[in-house]
């Protein structure tokens, strides 16, 4: 720890005004809470949100995991863990049930999470109408007055275009039937995890200097239509290569060797859990 | 297999730490701190000014580590920034009263307090000094410069605007008394208050805004504004007295350029003249007079990019843009296979 720095960097009126808008996005379930974001010595861009929510909450008792990609050993990951090493003396583990605050940049751990952990994520873009609306000014109205027309519109223009929703991550949901929220850059295939959670999930946006949270036992609905379900992405047919999971997202790789197309499990904390438990 | 499939991201890191240091450091010849700060110094206005912290020997600092990168050492200020914690605010800064070190009209031929050409690169011609690589910096030339100049009393300046309000050319306003925005604490909210849109500009990359007020005069926004003023100098900064709040305590001065420019504008079936004001850290000129342009361009409104309040606010940070764009270098799998997951599906929809 570098003693030329505060405990977790920030010094504690900033920790405590990011604490206090946490509270807020607690209370308000889906809502994105605007906050007075600190420049950090990580890129703006890079989970600055994230990492501001982590060193606000982080104390001497907690057991920090940080993932990117679901794998702990991701240099974005590393970096950040090795950020947080420099200005407190926290503990950090791979282990997904031995943390009590998880930083993650684009997954959600597979095996699901308890009511004594946090789940941070980053967010590149916490506005879902960003997409259908460019200007903050009009989506904070369409927020105001619940208008999500033309989100809508756009998931019937791309079934009529597609035959099917095309969104890829980041897809859209509803939180306790009233904000529409961006649940960040993670896929479909974890979206249902954020439904009626253990956990708390906060999502923290640095640049765009929003946090917002799904508190637990929060209904998370993805959008879909009666007609037409919501789809996650399909792995059929494919397992990991390594501890042999057929339930859980996997990375496509390329094998260097033989040039074939293989899978594997993109957490690679539950890989190795898989694994280990096998070899027992 | 790329660099998150494999572990091992600590090793690669501190590898490529190294090398950087390598690169780094260049030369056997080492550049000394004092020297980039006083030698360097439009490089160190532009880095404190895109800061937001006026430093000069911090930024002097930062463009050594960096390999003089102007983002990287803005980067650097604007983190060690954020450890800081805020004792006081300084009074609002009364610039009649600045000593002037240059200052020019393209209004009027005479002003006022008189012009001041100063120091400026314009009537330099930009051929190269093909002399200066080796030359000793000489102390003599330089304590002959100083022994040269001739001491000039400090007189206060009345603007040149001034003049026109109170023939009723340009609208006076009236102090509200409301404390101005601070963005750095407070998230910028639209429409922004005109506080909070100077401050954004002042702090806003110097390439950015510069762009924006040139296509503002190609056509795209009230094409050609007039350099009413341009004055450059040094600011005193006060705080107001702790024991006496009426009182308050002299704690530097800051060197800094002030621009304002005018433009036609329609006042019912008349016309007048509107301002856009611009202040910046240091000898910036042109990043003075594009804020002033901009300013005025937003106050004005419209269809053009220069005109759009969330567009140019939102998209001028140097941190935030280069954080932004930089990290599309990080790995983006998971939301790539997403990707991929969705297209396949539709070409398999299309093949059935």
């Amino acid at each position: 720890m570098n003693k030329n720095y505060n405990f977790a960097f920030l010094d504690e009126g900033s920790k405590r005004e990011i604490r206090r808008a946490a509270l807020k996005a607690v209370a308000i379930p889906g809502y994105q809470v605007p906050f007075g974001s600190r420049e950090l010595p990580i890129g703006r861009g890079w989970g600055t949100g994230g990492i501001q929510l982590t060193l606000s909450l982080i104390g001497p008792d907690d057991m920090l995991k940080v993932i990117d990609q679901g794998s702990d050993e991701s240099v974005n990951a590393v970096n950040i863990k090795k950020f947080v090493g420099l200005c407190t003396d926290i503990e950090t583990t791979t282990d997904t049930r031995k943390a009590t605050i998880i930083q993650t940049r684009h997954r959600i751990p597979e095996i699901p999470l308890t009511n004594e952990q946090i789940l941070i994520l980053q967010v590149p873009i916490p506005e879902p109408l960003r997409v259908v609306e460019a200007r903050e000014e009009v989506t904070k109205k369409m927020h105001a007055e619940k208008d999500y027309a033309p989100m809508w519109l756009q998931l019937y223009e791309s079934l009529v275009k597609y035959k099917r929703v095309t969104i890829a991550s980041e897809y859209p949901c509803m939180v306790e039937g009233r904000y529409m929220m961006n649940p960040s850059p993670i896929p479909k295939f974890d979206n249902p995890k954020l439904h009626k959670a253990e956990c708390l999930y906060l999502f923290g946006a640095g640049r765009e200097k929003k946090i917002y949270a799904v508190p637990p036992y929060t209904e998370v609905v993805s959008l879909a239509f009666d007609d037409i379900p919501f789809e996650k992405e399909s792995f059929t047919g494919k397992i990991c290569r390594l501890c042999g999971s057929a339930d859980t997202y996997l990375d496509e790789v390329f094998d260097a060797q033989t040039g074939e197309r293989v899978y594997q499990c993109s957490d690679t904390s539950y890989c190795q859990e898989v694994r280990s438990r096998a070899a027992r | 297999m790329a660099y998150v499939a494999v572990s091992g991201g600590k090793e690669a890191i501190e590898e490529s730490i190294r090398l950087l240091d390598f690169y780094k450091s260049g030369s056997d010849k080492d550049v000394d701190v004092e020297a980039i700060e006083n030698k360097m110094s439009l490089l160190v206005d532009r880095v404190m000014g895109e800061a937001g912290l006026y430093a000069k020997s911090y930024a002097a600092l930062a463009l050594k580590q960096c390999e003089g990168s102007v983002d990287e050492a803005v980067f650097l200020l604007r983190a060690y920034r954020s450890t800081l914690t805020r004792n006081y605010y300084t009074n609002a800064v009364n610039t009649d009263e600045m000593r002037m070190v240059r200052r020019i009209s393209a209004a009027f031929k005479d002003i006022a307090g008189g012009q001041i050409l100063g120091a400026t690169y314009d009537y330099t011609h930009r051929l190269i000094d093909f002399d200066a690589d080796g030359k000793q910096a000489s102390v003599q030339a330089r304590q002959d410069l100083i022994a040269a100049q001739t001491p000039e009393p400090v007189a206060d300046c009345p603007r040149v605007s001034d003049e026109l309000k109170r023939e009723g050319l340009i609208d006076r306003c009236s102090r509200d008394g409301r404390p101005p925005c601070d963005v750095t604490v407070n998230m910028l909210e639209f429409p922004a208050g005109r506080s909070a849109r100077l401050q954004t500009l002042a702090r806003a990359d110097t390439g950015f805004i510069s762009g924006l007020a040139y296509s503002s005069l190609r056509g795209f926004g009230q094409v050609h504004p007039t350099v009413g003023e341009l004055r450059c100098g040094y600011a005193e900064l006060c705080i107001p007295y702790p024991p006496d709040e009426s009182e308050s305590i002299y704690i530097g001065e800051i060197l800094i350029t002030e621009v304002e420019c005018f433009h036609e504008a329609d006042d019912k079936d008349r016309l007048k003249l509107a301002v856009g004001y611009g202040a910046v850290f240091g000898r910036n000129e042109n990043k003075a007079i594009a804020m002033a342009i901009i300013d005025n361009e937003l106050e004005h409104g419209g269809p053009h990019p220069a005109q759009d309040e969330e567009f140019v606010l939102m998209h001028g940070d140097s941190l935030e843009m280069n954080g932004f764009i930089s990290h599309l270098k990080l790995p983006h799998y998971v939301t790539f296979q997403s990707k991929l997951d969705a297209v396949r599906k539709t070409r398999k929809a299309k093949d059935e």
